[in-house]
């Protein structure tokens, strides 16, 4: 069962992929979402198993590397954290191939896309179901590889092949310090396996190295690098540059990759190796620092994008800014229930995008859009339902999990832990706000486009609302159906997946704490209804006053122009100068560009000789032979 | 009267052969011309093997000039053939206009 799971995607992804053309699209496209469904329905039943009989198994497929002390296996591990995971990746999976068909059904390439996706699946699957570093590295890499795929899906459009290599490049500089730290591991443990590097670690705690000049502690190093390859998949702040582009994709693969499952393999890692970040403080602060950072950042400029899809990239960005910084308070656990209920109304929120996008004719500005709620009224419930559940409306799903982030990080009692539940709370206001804004600019008000008629404005197909409809229901019941299990006081769901050094604070919160979160997030929906449909001029107003920061905000805070101006310039300078100076009028010019014009002229200097008239000939016969003649009678 | 030696023949023999050679790249015209060359270069080592034969009291230079001058003969012969067919392809046996071995 384990098996099929992940291999039944890796199988339709093949068939698509090179039967494609034989089978037709009609086939592949039913092939896949069905390969990848079952797979689905048996990692629900895999979870079901895990929750109720406490079943973990671990199953070798082969053995993959075996080099002197190397020992690396192929192998599917399932054990509570797996199983969440499965179910999240699988399922959302298997919810977006289906969208797709509707979605794609006027692309030209459709076998290859589901193949794509499909891959996607399998590489994922097999990320999570690593018993070592190597086999996650194998996926982490297998994912990276087919978001590059799926963002450059269109790849007539400049836009889409730029997004798709800055994707592809960003990523390597995070997974440079993940391959690092693996290293690292395999340096100092001699293994890669997680649990022979789980067990020991605890032997390691006052070990110091020397990396690149500073002393530091092993385990915090590893940490670190590890972080490094988090933040990279996870479009963490310094790092995050990436997913905004990413938007280039076509829609299906945003909410699947961009937003439920890829980006959140980085929280994956950090709670998988909950045994070894548990023993770094430092490394632990660090995260908590980026998770904060990125969660504000990301919110701040979600406020004045125009763009649904930016908008709701960015709201990701932040989302798994909260996961990192639960993360980092030592709250694993909800990280990962955070990670699940994201994973869905995200996942949802993206499928909205899509059915709006699609009703507009491709349309994706904001501004240009306004007062269709009612002509698409299940697009903008849906679209309701996962703001609400983003934003943490109560007793949805996003408010189980985001109140849980806060209070634990409250709860930790460090100054770093109530640092972080207050910008938290802030984020959370802002995310309303963003998340609200949004809704109105889309559905309400007056009617702004005018390339469409407003009565060209069509609910999109079945094939879509259907997948997108599922979700909603995800959306709405996973908060309360798992609270317990996963966040739970007297939880044993996790046992010994997620390591908990210090055990967890139970004590209840402050009245105050537990109440801020969701006054202000229904407070913010009657104030946003009032900024942004019925009274404009204040906030125009406000934008007018305060120009420059809103400048500051619609770029994205200088991000992409700062890594434009410290790194793409002088390295294209230097590869200009590279490629001009040393390669083309260096190396070419007395290599071998030199060579062949030197022969090129002595072979026109020898086609001279030969003239065709015979008394050339006969003459430098002559001169030959008498020289010939002259050497032999002299010497 | 300056007796007349070796040396004299030996010159004549060389200032012959230098005239066929001259004669044969100085040639501007006809291949006919070269071919007279080449008899006269032969004619050249003729008279030395002939000079040498009577100065060295051996007969056998001058069995050797008589081959030469039966192949010389038979050279010409088959030179001559090889000029009339080549006239009548080209219709012309200029020197200078004989160029189709340039490749």
């Amino acid at each position: 069962m384990e098996y099929a799971i992940v291999f039944l995607p890796l199988l339709g992804s093949f068939i698509s992929g090179f039967f494609g053309k034989k089978l037709g699209d009609k086939y592949c496209q039913i092939l896949t979402s069905l390969l990848v469904s079952i797979s689905g329905i048996l990692s629900l039943f895999i979870f079901y198993k895990v929750l109720a009989q406490d079943y973990s198994t671990s199953k070798l497929i082969f053995n993959w590397i075996n080099s002197g002390n190397l020992q690396v296996n192929w192998s599917i591990v399932i054990d509570p954290l797996t199983a969440v995971m499965l179910v999240v990746v699988s399922l959302i999976s298997s919810i977006i191939h289906f969208y797709s068909i509707g979605y794609m059904s006027h692309d030209p390439h459709k076998a290859r896309f589901m193949a794509y996706l499909s891959l996607f699946t399998f590489a994922m699957l097999t990320l999570v179901t690593a018993d070592n570093f190597l086999q996650l590295f194998f996926g982490w890499e297998g994912v990276g590889l087919c978001s590059y795929l799926l963002i450059g899906f269109w790849y007539k459009k400049p836009s889409a092949n730029a997004a798709a290599i800055k994707a592809f490049i960003v990523n390597r500089v995070g997974d440079f310090g993940f391959a690092i730290g693996i290293f690292l591991i395999f340096f100092f443990y001699g293994t890669v396996n997680y649990d022979e590097v789980f067990q020991q670690t605890p032997l390691f705690i006052q070990k110091q190295v020397i990396f690149l000049g500073i002393e530091v502690n092993l385990i915090t190093l590893i940490c670190l690098l590890l972080f490094l390859g988090a933040m990279g998949k996870s479009a963490q702040i310094f790092l995050h540059t990436w997913l905004p582009d990413a938007m280039e994709g076509p829609t299906p693969v945003s909410a699947l990759i961009h937003a439920a499952t890829m980006v959140t393999a980085g929280i994956f890692l950090v709670v998988k190796c909950s045994p070894l970040f548990e023993y770094s403080q430092t490394a632990l602060n660090v995260i908590t620092i980026v998770g904060m950072m990125t969660a504000f950042f990301a919110a701040t400029v979600a406020l004045v994008q125009n763009d649904i899809k930016k908008i709701v990239a960015y709201s990701t960005c932040s989302q798994l800014g909260y996961m990192f910084f639960a993360a980092g308070v030592g709250a694993y656990h909800v990280a990962i229930f955070h990670l699940f209920t994201h994973a869905f109304f995200k996942a949802l929120l993206f499928l909205g995008s899509g059915c709006v996008i699609h009703s507009f004719n491709d349309e994706q500005d904001i501004r240009s859009m306004g007062g269709v709620w009612k002509k698409i009224p299940y697009t903008y419930a849906l679209m309701v339902i996962g703001t609400l559940a983003l934003t943490g409306f109560p007793f949805l799903s996003g408010y189980y999990s985001k109140d849980a982030i806060i209070e634990f990080a409250y709860l930790k009692g460090s100054s770093i832990g109530y640092c972080a539940s207050a910008i938290g709370i802030f984020t959370a206001l802002l995310t309303a706000v963003y998340s609200w804004r949004l809704i109105f600019k889309t559905f309400h008000g007056k009617y702004n486009n005018k390339e469409n008629n407003l009565n060209s404005i069509q609910e999109s197909p079945l094939t879509m609302l259907i997948p997108s409809f599922l979700l909603a229901i995800g959306a709405i019941i996973t908060g309360i159906l798992f609270k317990e299990i996963f966040i739970g006081h007297n939880s044993q769901f996790w046992n010994n997946s997620i390591l908990f050094l210090y055990s967890i604070q139970h004590d209840h919160p402050p009245i105050w704490l537990l109440v801020i979160t969701p006054l202000i997030v229904i407070l913010v929906i009657p104030i946003a209804y009032y900024l942004f449909v019925k009274n404009e001029k204040i906030l125009k107003n406000l934008i007018l006053k305060h120009q420059k920061v809103y400048d500051f905000l619609v770029n994205k805070w200088y991000f992409d122009d700062l890594y434009n101006f410290i790194f793409v310039e002088p390295i294209k300078k230097i590869g200009l100068f590279f490629w001009k100076k040393g390669d083309i009028n260096t190396i070419d010019r007395y290599g071998p560009d030199g060579l062949s014009k030197l022969v090129k002229i002595f072979s026109n200097k020898a086609v001279n000789f030969q003239s065709g008239y015979l008394y050339h000939y006969a003459f430098v016969m002559l001169i030959g032979f008498s020289i010939l003649l002259t050497y032999l009678i002299l010497y | 009267m300056i007796e007349i030696g070796l040396g004299h023949y030996l010159s004549l023999a060389s200032i012959i052969f230098a005239i066929g050679i001259i004669g044969i790249f100085l040639n501007r015209k006809n291949v006919i011309i070269i071919l007279m060359s080449i008899e006269l270069i032969l004619l050249a080592v003729n008279i030395n093997l002939v000079s040498f034969s009577i100065y060295l009291q051996d007969l056998v230079g001058q069995v050797f000039t008589m081959f030469i001058l039966t192949v010389a003969a038979a050279e010409a012969a088959v030179g001559l053939a090889i000029i009339v067919i080549y006239y009548k392809n080209r219709g012309s046996i200029n020197v200078e206009q004989i160029s189709s071995l340039k490749g």
